[in-house]
């Protein structure tokens, strides 16, 4: 069955939010998790199918968050109209950027989405009139659902858990399409693609700006769960652990790129006892994975899990 | 007004020779192993940081910086050896990020060993002002000038009259040809890689006696060297410093008359500018693909 | 000699493409009828796979017109050529190793489907719809090349005659008019070549016209109706399989005079 994945994905969330309402690491951890996850899986379309890498995922997340913060504290906007505003926003910049950044390949691509990055962060950082400056914006107000209002850790964990949800049903979605296919084929081969009447410019630009937009609903849900945003959490060092999330589980796999996010946004509390060696044993995991396992820890893990139930079918 | 902008061009030429002999290693390493190192940046780091302890530590100067340039170089070795040699048929991505992790991995090496502070060098030569009209200029601007010009030379010996050079340029045109001409690949690679991180280190002691470091002042400055790169055209060894020089000038000036916040920023405009616009850079070319 | 009476399909018109100091195809003019097999021969270098990149705007022609069925072709992008119904296979295979063989044939089905992104992302019933239809048109193809067997194999695991027919297995699925087929035979064995012999002649049946590079004489001679051959990027010789066999500046060309 296509979505038995997703199922026991929501299976095990919805389970593990009933049974431990309280405690600290399905919350709090929790929410992180489900953050990274959406934001894995939004740039695992762009990076894993479509294979066009990005340095600047964290850019569209904090344009999100910005547009919300901004909007509701300084001019008492209803947060969810920020929230459409956000994603006005940024599928404005990357719709406009789309076409002269998807142009380019391989390290220009890379350099361009890396600089695209950096200047929005620059952005954050110096527009202090707007945007706080390093300092951010705090007082960003509460947010309700339906008169049901979020002010809770477990009921962020509701709210971000289903985003995250819906980001893998969409995902599973767009893979398994005409679109997705078309996807694909750009990545396997961008001039037969061509070929068999794909519009490769537009079809990669249309993912650039639907990863974009997911990235933007999560960052304005961020921005009302954290009650506050600073430029810090938006740099291009967040870009680079989104693209470790997505090379760690694996390319053009959504279960991939929610695994990446599961280890990378715990690996932190495991890391928090080395202390000094933090960022040393970081970089150290990210070079032998990239050098041992190149296809990422979960599609190398799946296939070897294949194959040993193959060989046991084969033996009987 | 002259006089403020050719201070600016002063710093900017000083700053773009930093960004010259970063961008410079990068194209070298590029060339002989069709890698963009991320780590680049963290050479120039290196150099600058064991140069001050060693310093600070009793060494005298001069073989202080000397010490220093090797402690980089045997670094810039063992990344080639222990993480691009071992991934050598990697994907475009998969070698990204594996810099990326090296850099981010030197990073957290530097931060261990020394800490987070701000750390400076004493200049070559007392730093007495050279006053021009009604700018000054210290004697450190000119050795970096000048060092950077010594350097770029001898690089530029190095690959257009020794049997070393060639070979690693061999090994940039066709690897497989200059395998089967008897050249052994590896070792040119390492050199490649030993000659990369002696320019970035050589970088970092000519210039922290005026801008200082820390353990994440490479970052900027390999993002900034890999700018140059590009706007010179990527695998042009030439014009990776006229790039860096042209790139440090435009961040000086851009910050002098617009705005200092944003300098940074300058940077990354002026290289999405010629990604969009000529990709192949002032001195390089467009790439294209066989069908 | 021209078919006067038979519209061409595809008219060639002072064709040229020159890389810097090089003329790679210089003055072309021919044409090309319906429902034909349609070969291009000449000795290496000659120039065949850059026309064939021109005739699909990979390359853009220094001169020249090309027109496929009324529609002027140099100005359009490759994509939009496909559109017109023209499609390819490669000399260098472009096999998306990536997707399984059946998901390579499904792209090909790209122009008969019309899902987009938002339809696809929220899973509206008529994209299953679509996706059904879609793999039928994917396994018809793929049965017609013989394929059906390995559907759900993936495309990297195939071996290099395997992925030939892929290649136009998935050109087919787009119910093209004029199929270009780049070396189709190329390192193929002799059992290969005789099926795809076949194949081309099947193709041809169906009401695709076939435009064919090829190196291998033997199956040139067998399957074409009208060859013209290349050398150095001009026409040397124009006809049937039998005139241009018997032509002897084509026999100088080849025994290299």
């Amino acid at each position: 069955m296509r979505l038995a994945g997703l199922y026991m994905l929501a299976a095990l969330f919805v389970l593990l939010g009933l049974i431990f309402p309280d405690s600290y690491y399905v919350t709090v951890v929790g929410v992180t998790v489900c953050t990274n996850a959406v934001l894995a899986i939004s740039l695992n379309l762009l990076m894993g199918y479509a294979g066009q890498i990005s340095l600047g995922h964290a850019a569209f997340f904090g344009l999100g968050a910005y547009a919300s913060a901004i909007l509701t504290t300084r001019y008492g906007l209803n947060p969810w109209l920020a929230m459409l505003a956000g994603l006005g926003i940024s599928g404005t910049v990357a719709f406009v950027l789309a076409r002269p950044i998807l142009k380019l390949k391989g390290h220009y691509l890379a350099m361009a989405t890396l600089g695209m990055g950096i200047i929005i962060h620059i952005f954050f950082v110096q527009a202090d009139w707007l945007t706080g400056g390093p300092d951010g914006l705090s007082g960003i107000p509460e947010i309700s659902i339906a008169g049901w209002p979020i002010n809770t850790d477990l009921r962020w964990y509701w709210v971000f858990g289903t985003l995250m949800l819906f980001s893998t049903w969409v995902s599973l979605n767009i893979v398994d399409s005409r679109p997705g296919r078309a996807l694909a084929a750009v990545h396997g081969s961008e001039v037969a693609a061509q070929m068999t009447g794909v519009d490769t410019a537009s079809v990669k630009a249309q993912i650039f700006v639907v990863s974009a937009l997911l990235a933007s609903v999560a960052g304005s849900l961020f921005a009302h769960q954290q009650a506050f945003v600073s430029p810090e959490s938006f740099s291009f060092f967040f870009s680079i652990e989104l693209v470790t999330m997505v090379v760690l589980g694996g390319l053009a796999s959504t279960f991939g790129a929610l695994f990446g996010a599961v280890l990378l946004s715990i690996l932190p509390e495991f890391l928090l006892v080395f202390e000094d060696f933090e960022v040393l044993i970081y970089g150290a995991i990210l070079m032998i994975i990239m050098i041992f396992l190149p296809d990422g820890l979960f599609v190398s893990g799946s296939r070897f899990v294949t194959q040993l139930l193959r060989k046991r079918d084969a033996g009987r | 007004m002259i006089d403020q902008l050719f201070q600016f061009l002063i710093s900017g030429i000083t700053v773009g020779s930093v960004y010259a002999l970063v961008g410079l290693g990068f194209t070298i390493i590029y060339n002989a192993s069709d890698v963009v190192n991320f780590a680049q940046g963290e050479f120039v780091m290196i150099g600058a940081m064991s140069a001050i302890f060693l310093y600070g530590a009793g060494v005298p100067y001069v073989l202080a910086l000397v010490a220093a340039v090797l402690i980089t170089m045997v670094v810039g070795m063992l990344l080639e050896k222990l993480a691009i040699e071992p991934a050598k048929n990697a994907s475009v991505v998969t070698t990204i990020i594996i810099t990326i992790g090296a850099s981010i991995f030197l990073r957290g090496a530097a931060l261990l060993i020394w800490g987070k502070d701000i750390y400076g060098l004493p200049p070559f030569t007392k730093d007495v002002p050279i006053s021009i009209g009604n700018a000054t200029l210290l004697p450190q601007n000119l050795y970096v000038m000048g060092g950077t010009a010594l350097s770029v030379l001898l690089v530029r010996y190095f690959f257009d009259r020794t049997m070393t050079g060639k070979a690693i340029l061999a090994c940039s045109c066709n690897r497989k040809a200059a395998a089967l001409v008897g050249i052994n690949v590896n070792r040119m690679l390492l050199i490649a890689y030993g000659v990369s991180a002696l320019l970035g280190a050589v970088a970092g002691i000519l210039v922290t006696p005026i801008t200082y470091t820390s353990y994440d002042s490479g970052v900027m400055l390999g993002l900034k060297g890999f700018c140059a790169a590009i706007l010179g055209g990527m695998g042009s060894s030439m014009g990776a410093v006229a790039g860096g020089l042209l790139l440090g000038v435009i961040e000086s000036l851009g910050a002098g008359i617009i705005s200092s916040g944003y300098k940074d920023a300058i940077a990354f405009i002026v290289i999405l500018g010629v990604l969009f616009f000529k990709p192949g850079g002032l001195l390089g070319q467009a790439d294209s693909e066989r069908v | 000699m021209q078919g006067g009476d038979n519209m061409a399909l595809l008219t060639v018109t002072g064709l040229e493409k020159r890389f810097g100091g090089v003329t790679a195809i210089a003055g072309l003019d021919f044409q090309v009828e319906p429902e034909i097999v349609f070969a291009i021969i000449g000795p290496n270098g000659a120039g065949k796979t850059t026309l064939f990149n021109l005739l699909t705007s990979i390359y853009e022609p220094t001169a020249g017109t090309v027109t496929f069925d009324g529609h002027e072709l140099t100005r359009l992008k490759p994509y939009q050529i496909a559109r017109l119904g023209v499609t390819r296979t490669f000399q260098n295979l472009q096999v998306f190793l990536n997707m399984t063989v059946i998901e390579n044939v499904m792209v090909g089905c790209h122009l008969r489907s019309r899902c987009g992104i938002v339809e696809a992302a929220l899973r509206l019933p008529s994209v299953l719809r679509e996706e059904k239809k879609v793999r039928e048109m994917a396994m018809e193809a793929l049965e017609f090349c013989g394929l059906e067997d390995i559907a759900n194999r993936d495309a990297s695991s195939l071996p290099y005659g395997m992925l030939k027919k892929l290649e136009v297995a998935r050109a087919l699925a787009a119910k093209p008019r004029m199929l270009l087929m780049d070396e189709p035979a190329a390192g193929l064995n002799d059992t290969e070549t005789m099926v795809m012999s076949n194949l081309i002649r099947d193709i041809r049946g169906s009401g695709i016209t076939v435009l064919l590079v090829e190196h291998n004489m033997g199956l040139v001679m067998e399957v074409s109706d009208r060859v013209l051959v290349l050398n150095y990027g001009e026409l040397l010789s124009q006809g049937t399989p039998q005139e241009v066999q018997c032509d002897p500046r084509v026999i100088a060309a080849y025994l290299g005079e």
